[in-house]
């Protein structure tokens, strides 16, 4: 028995449900998780050693074989390829004498790919031993590098200076921007801590769900579920206690602005669920942190820490009788797909992050059976304001239909990556100009599971009505093959975060994916774009909102840019399987010496 | 009537679809009453004489020689079949595709523990007449144009035989669930 892994244990009370915290800490202190570690952890904790590899081998960030001293994590995003991450990585592979996938021979470093970490703005990153590096260059690789080997710690290696804000605060020393380009209703500091939770507790909790109803505030993570309705629903629903989630688990590709807002303005986020706990009746919330921004639990810990000595947090909350309520910060472990509300709780209770059916939803049974409700970090900050400047001011801002404004996370070929927070209803030529984008060929809105559009829709509004977005915007300029460059790198993207419950989301984007190749390698036919279309339509059959959007880089580039696709099909020719004999043997022919 | 032409072939299989073939016992009276057969392991023609109007495919490709013999079927038969799951996804020979080539002929012929020792020149089999391996194992859709699939590990006689006689006759497929379900 290992006494660090007792310890890691005992520290969260043997707590089944607190199984991602005690990986987390094991995979932190040992590097992996070993064999015995697992064992122990499986003995004690009472979970069959089946169900504890499981959760272990569903997230990104956990292992079982070792991954190096130090494990550098190379952002493998569109953005990043677009910042120049193809030299970055080869630099690495040079620098550290192996591969990416690969642990260099002296099990001094570890390479390895990884989904967007949100940092888009400032690409191309990479997380070494849960340090955030930005704007890496082949310069700053070989220096990293020849500190490592120096036995330098990661957190001494910072470069001249820190972020801007509150990245160079001695408890977060991040070399991370933050880029707030534009401020609105929810960024403005026009806000003292504190005045909604005293204002609220005058008030029934039934009027403050009536006056976040009134403003039509929508969830802001992209599905926008209008939150008082949400809100009504999880204090009508019936249980011992109710729970607060709230979900910064940013995944999307091209989204930061939740990072920002946690760096900046993480007072106004908590204040946000101490009224959501307020107005449903719940005693406990839980921030779900995505492993990514690390750098940011210890800070947004001392948050909470301070709230507790103002009594915003705790017991009789603001001096209200009976009002208690407390959070606590559950890490996640690289999963694209727990940023699914329930897939996120599935993980909360320490299991892999898969999606549950619905119903019951959430806001019945959630976290441990009990109702729960989950909202974006964005959407509980909005919240605040609209509790103290009422619903009709919020209303103020935005469309009819799209109310308030929006974070814009921006990033790709523009002059001024950056957060923007705007009012709904803005165009993308209006946003364009604002960036300084030029030579745009298309826009991913929302992501990869959002919309790619090209120039002739650059008229269209940001909205509900029309591009609804949880908030990530790509700019694509015309030097960028949009198939190899964008559509394929999504594609895969999805594969790799299929949590694969739902056979559609399993394989079908991997049979789209061949196909895209055979038709980037000029092998296609017009019968493949009409497979994938028709094939296409099994993708509502899974269980979650991931699996519904996973084919969507194809589809709506089809959609939209299908002359990209028709300039690569073969002219003339019906039928294609794509397969070449003499690519085929190619491997066979060389191994055998035979030619 | 003219009797249908048909033609069958075993390429990355296991010959057990063709031996369920065989299982129709007894029809094979009545399915010689109705078809011809041509190139076919079953009569040990080599070559095709003529032009055949059902091809039955066993197996997946695995190796060049699978891949002419499946070109020279599509090219002879007016209707190509693929027979059991190893034509239809590869199979359990298909099993060899997540790992490169290169690594399982080294496994197979230079670091297994059934090989350490007796190879001592590291030789990986080569000559001239052995087919060429492919880099994985294909289905024959991957291949070429396939019209239609059997499922079953093998498909059942009854199936096979209901197929062949839908084929020929031009009567619909009767399908009952029995005879269709894996599990």
């Amino acid at each position: 028995m290992d006494k660090t892994v007792d310890v890691i244990i005992k520290k969260f009370n043997a707590d089944k449900t607190r199984l991602m915290d005690i990986l987390i800490d094991t995979q932190d202190e040992f590097g992996f998780i070993h064999e015995s570690a697992a064992d122990q952890i499986s003995n004690t904790l009472d979970i069959s050693r089946v169900d504890l590899e499981q959760t272990i081998s569903f997230y990104h960030f956990f292992s079982t074989k070792p991954r190096g001293k130090y494990t550098v994590y190379i952002n493998n995003s569109v953005v990043a390829h677009m910042a120049g991450r193809k030299d970055v990585v080869k630099a690495f592979e040079i620098e550290a004498g192996c591969k990416i996938g690969q642990v260099s021979h002296d099990g001094l470093i570890g390479l390895f790919n990884t989904s967007c970490i949100g940092m888009s703005d400032q690409e191309p990153s990479a997380i070494i031993n849960g340090v955030v590096f930005t704007r890496l260059t082949r310069f700053r690789v070989k220096e990293i590098v020849k500190n490592i080997r120096a036995g330098i710690k990661v957190e001494d290696m910072f470069q001249a200076s820190y972020g801007d804000g509150n990245n160079s605060l001695e408890i977060i020393k991040a070399v991370v921007n933050n880029h707030i380009m534009k401020k609105g209703p929810v960024l403005s500091l026009d806000y003292t801590f504190g005045n909604a939770i005293l204002k609220i507790i005058k008030q029934n909790p039934k009027d403050v769900i009536e006056e976040v109803k009134l403003s039509n505030i929508r969830g802001r993570g992209g599905a926008g579920f209008p939150t008082g309705l949400k809100w009504d629903f999880c204090r009508q629903s019936i249980g011992e206690r109710r729970y607060i989630f709230c979900n910064a688990d940013e995944g999307e590709p091209g989204t930061f602005k939740d990072r920002v807002i946690m760096t900046e303005r993480p007072r106004l986020l908590f204040e946000g669920m101490v009224v959501a706990a307020y107005a449903v009746g719940a005693s406990e919330g839980i921030l779900y942190l995505r492993y990514e921004y690390k750098y940011l639990h210890k800070y947004l810990d001392s948050i909470l820490e301070e709230m507790r000595h103002m009594h915003f947090l705790g017991k009789n909350i603001g001096g209200k009788k009976g009002f208690d309520f407390d959070v606590r910060i559950q890490l996640g472990a690289g999963a694209y797909v727990c940023g699914e509300e329930s897939a996120l709780i599935e993980s909360a209770e320490g299991k892999r992050g898969e999606p549950r059916d619905r119903p019951p939803f959430p806001v019945e049974k959630g976290y441990l059976g009990q109702p729960t409700i989950v909202n974006n970090v964005e959407t509980l900050c909005a919240v605040v304001k609209v509790v103290l400047n009422g619903g009709d001011w919020y209303k103020s801002f935005g469309t009819s239909v799209s109310t308030g404004t929006k974070l814009l996370s921006v990033s790709g070929d523009c002059r001024y990556p950056g957060v923007y927070e705007v009012e709904w209803g803005f165009s993308v030529d209006d946003i364009l100009e604002m960036i300084g984008a030029e030579q745009v060929q298309a826009i991913q809105v929302g992501g990869p599971s959002g919309t790619c559009i090209g120039p002739n829709e650059f008229d269209r509004i940001l909205g509900y009505e029309d591009l609804a977005t949880g908030g990530s915007m790509i700019v694509i300029n015309n030097k960028r093959d949009i198939l190899k460059d964008i559509v394929l790198n999504f594609t895969e993207f999805f594969i790799e975060e299929s949590c694969g419950s739902c056979t559609p989301c399993r394989t079908l984007p991997i049979l789209m994916k061949d196909k895209l190749i055979k038709i980037i390698e000029g092998k296609g036919v017009m019968q493949d774009l009409m497979d994938i279309e028709r094939w296409s339509g099994i993708m509502k059959a899974n269980r979650c909102g991931l699996g519904h959007t996973a084919l969507n880089p194809i589809l709506s580039t089809l959609k939209n840019f299908r002359h990209l696709y028709l300039d690569k099909i073969q002219k003339g020719v019906e039928f294609d399987t794509g397969f070449r004999l003499e690519e085929a043997t190619k491997i066979g022919r060389l191994v055998t010496n035979r030619n | 009537m003219n009797k249908a032409i048909i033609a069958t072939t075993s390429l990355a299989g296991c010959f057990g679809c063709h031996m369920s073939f065989l299982d129709i016992d007894e029809k094979i009276l009545d399915l010689i009453e109705l078809v011809e057969f041509n190139k076919s392991p079953i009569n040990d023609i080599k070559k095709f004489t003529k032009m055949c109007d059902i091809g039955l495919i066993e197996g997946g490709c695995c190796n060049d020689e699978n891949v002419h013999i499946l070109k020279d079927f599509r090219a002879h038969c007016k209707i190509l079949v693929s027979f059991g799951e190893c034509a239809i996804m590869g199979g359990l020979p298909a099993l060899r595709n997540t790992i490169p080539l290169q690594e399982c002929l080294d496994e197979a012929y230079l670091n297994g523990p059934s090989v350490v020792g007796n190879n001592e020149k590291g030789i990986i089999p080569n000559d001239e007449e052995l087919p060429v391996l492919l880099n994985k194992v294909y289905p024959c859709h991957e291949v070429v144009r396939i019209d239609y699939h059997l499922p079953g590990c093998p498909p059942k006689a009854e199936l096979i035989w209901e197929a062949l006689y839908a084929l020929v006759t031009g009567n619909p497929l009767k399908l009952p669930y029995e005879i269709i379900k894996f599990d």
